[in-house]
């Protein structure tokens, strides 16, 4: 069996009373294209904020490319190839794309902390950051301020910043909300496109972005894996169906 | 400003300050001492921009690296007789250094109100040494008989104040050349990154906190020099170089001139120290007033300091000069 790209082990969270994470056992392949979805409520947020480091577990373990990061700060899993985008667009807003974009692959690359020769002559940084924008079809916002964009561009600004530093596990945390619809698709096409080594793991609400992105499905309800399954199994699932009908499990 | 975006090459109009100071040099011999202190002014305002406006650090405690460094240069040269002037720069800057990365990598894990009152503590806290080690410092007295060698053995510090402004302006423009060079680097676009949205970068990898150290640390050294300078060019060091009130007359200093554009730091001394000298002399007991009304104007009607407001001036006439060229086509 391959080691999984990201793992949980009897993940736990707890604020009080209240559990908001219980006992997850959860795996992403090398590769995936694994989607969690689960009503309002379900501990989706609290989940990736526990796998990106934001918040710390109440016990159990994450492991990325097999090694145990429980303990390892936010920045530092970001440098061991775990990135994310965010559900609500953070971006550098007065800046331009382009530099949006730079000053991840300055972090990733190690060019950050110099102080001496300017950052426009560093060519190799730019040009990366400036391919990469092609390939997501914003070449001609590269000198834009980010804040001039319309929404559905800065969200793939988001996406683009995550993707200069070469992750080999990527949380997308709802890409497409808040695009408009007619943009959705672009959004969509983009993340069809990415390069199949990364393992992604995707929180979306868009049902439909979900069954034509994801080959593998989790579904989340009250800080449980309720169940995990390929598309077809989920759909077919009848708690599943429950819970979306609002017919929850407490009854 | 700063960022990979940006063109590093130097524009006409950045020569103008070191015009200015030039022709001041040769057309006003009898300013020159007050000229010397714009001077170092100026190279402290840049110190806290660097930290303030690039890197987002706010801080009512620059004064602990200006006076520290102004203490190490004054102590050397009135008791332990080192009286060569870039020694005495070199041992306050290394003191600051020290200061800096010490009290740095304790404050700046925390943020906003708890920050500001640190960096309070820290001046306040290095002013009472100061007031206490009265047989090191002069104490309330101040410390005189500062000796300062001659500049490389050949340039003696003049009544007139003509040795002195030079070397400040020389020292200044080395200072200008290092921070412009350093926010233009990939180091200047993180600091932007940084106080543009912290969070961001944290999820980009940066490690914040280790950054802001360092950055911490180069504006303190420098702050440090800025105070051994004006120990130099005064031959006298007084309480009055520690604790809130330099700080904040530096923070005046800089809003006046506009934060976070390398320049304000420049216009904002000038115009605060000129206007303080102007003042003192003619309402001797008021003058206080005055600044503040300066302050309160600019910041209801000039958001970004006098810089700010000539930029929008700038703009709104090239708008007017380009629609007017559309115009006549």
């Amino acid at each position: 069996m391959v080691a999984s790209a990201l793992e949980t082990q009897q993940l736990c969270k707890s604020f009080g009373a209240l559990t908001v994470a219980d006992h997850i056992d959860f795996r992403l392949a090398p590769g995936a294209r694994h989607a969690l979805i689960g009503p309002n409520g379900a501990g989706k947020t609290t989940f990736v904020n526990m796998l990106t480091g934001a918040i710390a577990p109440s016990s159990g373990r994450i492991l990325l490319g097999g090694e145990d990061i429980t303990k390892v700060n936010q920045a530092a899993r970001v440098r061991r190839g775990l990135g994310r985008t965010f559900q609500i667009t953070s971006l550098f807003r007065k800046l331009p794309v382009l530099d949006n974009v730079a000053l991840g692959i300055a972090e990733r690359d190690g060019v950050a902390p110099r102080m001496w020769k300017p950052a426009s002559k560093y060519k190799e940084i730019i040009d990366e950051a400036a391919h990469l924008l092609a390939t997501l079809g914003l070449s001609a916002d590269a000198r834009t301020p980010v804040q001039d964009l319309p929404y559905g561009r800065q969200r793939l600004v988001e996406i683009a910043i995550a993707l200069g530093l070469k992750p080999g596990v990527l949380l997308l945390d709802e890409p497409a909300a808040g695009v408009p619809s007619q943009d959705s698709g672009h959004v969509l096409d983009v993340l069809a496109g990415l390069p199949p080594d990364i393992a992604i793991l995707i929180i979306e609400h868009d049902m439909d972005l979900v069954f034509r992105f994801a080959s593998r499905i989790t579904v989340l309800v009250q800080g449980q894996v309720l169940v995990e399954g390929a598309p077809q199994e989920i759909a077919a699932d009848r708690r599943v169906r429950d819970v979306y009908l609002g017919e929850a499990t407490h009854a | 400003m700063s960022g990979y975006t940006s063109d590093p090459r130097i524009r006409p109009q950045e020569l103008l300050p070191w015009i200015i100071a030039i022709a001041a040099f040769f057309l006003l011999p009898e300013y020159l001492s007050l000229g010397a202190r714009v001077l170092v002014y100026i190279l402290f305002a840049l110190s806290l921009d660097l930290i303030l406006g690039y890197a987002g650090i706010i801080t009512l405690g620059h004064s602990a690296f200006f006076g520290l460094g102004a203490y190490t240069a004054g102590i050397l040269g009135a008791k332990y007789g080192v009286t060569d002037p870039f020694l005495q720069l070199l041992a306050a800057a290394l003191a600051a250094a020290l200061l800096g990365i010490s009290t740095g990598a304790v404050i700046l894990r925390t943020k906003a109100l708890t920050l500001l009152m640190l960096t309070l503590a820290i001046t306040s806290i290095v002013l009472e040494i100061a007031n206490k080690a009265s047989s090191l410092t002069g104490g309330a007295d101040g410390l005189s008989g500062v000796q300062v060698a001659p500049i490389l053995g050949l340039f003696k510090f003049d009544l007139f104040g003509r040795t002195a402004f030079i070397y400040c302006l020389v020292a200044l423009f080395l200072g200008w050349l290092l921070i412009r060079r350093l926010l233009y680097s990939p180091f200047g676009a993180m600091l932007t990154g940084i106080r543009e949205n912290t969070a961001r970068m944290h999820a980009v990898g940066a490690p914040v906190y280790w950054r802001l150290v360092l950055v911490y640390t180069l504006s303190a050294t420098m702050a440090g020099v800025a105070g051994a300078l004006l120990t130099q060019v005064n031959q006298f060091v007084g309480l009055n170089v520690l604790g809130l009130e330099p700080s904040g007359d530096l923070l005046v200093m800089l809003i006046l001139g506009g934060v976070g554009r390398l320049y304000g730091a420049f216009v904002g001394p000038v115009v605060y120290l000129i206007a303080q000298d102007y003042l003192a002399k003619q309402y001797p007991e008021y003058w206080y007033f005055g600044i503040g009304v300066l302050l309160v104007v600019v910041v209801l009607f000039a958001r970004g300091g006098i810089l700010g407001l000539v930029d929008q001036w700038w703009q709104a006439l090239s708008r007017r000069s380009s629609s007017a060229r559309a115009s006549a086509r």
